[in-house]
């Protein structure tokens, strides 16, 4: 019963908390309590979706992630921008790159960051985890695609979920 | 409103119809489906960011208070963007779909 009463994800609860008095016009009364409720209750009805929580530590390096994704969005954009513009044929590279990650939320926030930044798409997961398939759009090899990834947000993230 | 606030604004709304045109001429002229993959992914990340931030900033100036919550729907599409994309490559794959000649390397098959 007290199980019922906890918050089995404490990230997910605070984050659902935050979104709520976003999306409720200003804080009140009402939306802090209707936050609260949601945080509790959202986390309960899924927690069978979710795989165990991971080993989530130093989350203070979490916003210096967010920010160096967000300025290599920018950045790379201009660059695909160029590409397009030129009228260049771009080489596309299909990777396949070795994960270090171990946990499944840490490789889907890796799949989203290669997604996210322009000039590279994950197009898949291997099903026991150890690779993924990344898609290039403009690269000269393997290499170049897997030690940018590997050096500039893989090595991030493992900080954080060691 | 204030000048800075609105040559910030006009940057920001050219800026993201820039990208978003882009994005468009990215579809129409990349060879394949995998390559076509990257533009709709793209456009929404900084075309969308562009143009919200600078409705963030347009209502914020008119001085009824910083109202951030517009800044909600980038992130919602910086979560879905990379989810519908790995779908769609997914699929792709699923289906055998072609890549053009100057690919290096192979698709999967699981």
């Amino acid at each position: 019963m007290l199980d019922r009463l906890s918050f089995p994800q404490p990230y997910l609860s605070l984050i659902l908390f935050v979104v709520w008095q976003f999306l409720s016009d200003g804080m009140s009364g009402a939306s802090i309590v209707m936050g609260f409720v949601l945080a509790w209750l959202i986390p309960q009805l899924t927690r069978s979706f979710w795989p165990d929580p991971p080993a989530f530590v130093r989350p203070w390096k979490l916003p210096f992630y967010l920010a160096l994704v967000l300025y290599d969005i920018v950045i790379a954009s201009i660059s695909v921008a160029r590409l397009i513009l030129s009228g260049r044929q771009p080489k596309p590279v299909l990777v396949s790159y070795p994960l270090e990650l171990t946990h499944p939320l840490a490789i889907s926030m890796l799949a989203s960051t290669i997604s996210l930044t322009p000039g590279t798409v994950s197009a898949d997961v291997s099903d026991d985890r150890a690779l993924l398939l990344i898609h290039a759009l403009d690269a000269e090899s393997d290499e170049e695609v897997i030690n940018a990834i590997r050096t500039r947000y893989e090595a991030r993230l493992k900080e954080m979920f060691p | 409103m204030n000048t800075i606030a609105e040559y910030t604004l006009v940057t920001l709304l050219l800026a993201g119809g820039f990208f978003t045109l882009v994005g468009a001429i990215g579809l129409a002229r990349l060879p394949d489906f995998y390559t076509r993959l990257h533009g709709p992914t793209k456009a929404t990340t900084v075309g969308v960011g562009a143009i919200v931030l600078s409705s963030v900033i347009y209502f914020s100036s008119k001085g009824e208070g910083v109202d951030i919550s517009e800044v909600l729907i980038t992130v919602f599409l910086f979560l879905t963007a990379p989810v519908s994309a790995n779908i769609l490559a997914k699929a792709a794959m699923h289906i055998g779909v072609s890549t053009t000649k100057n690919t290096q390397g192979n698709t999967w098959d699981q």
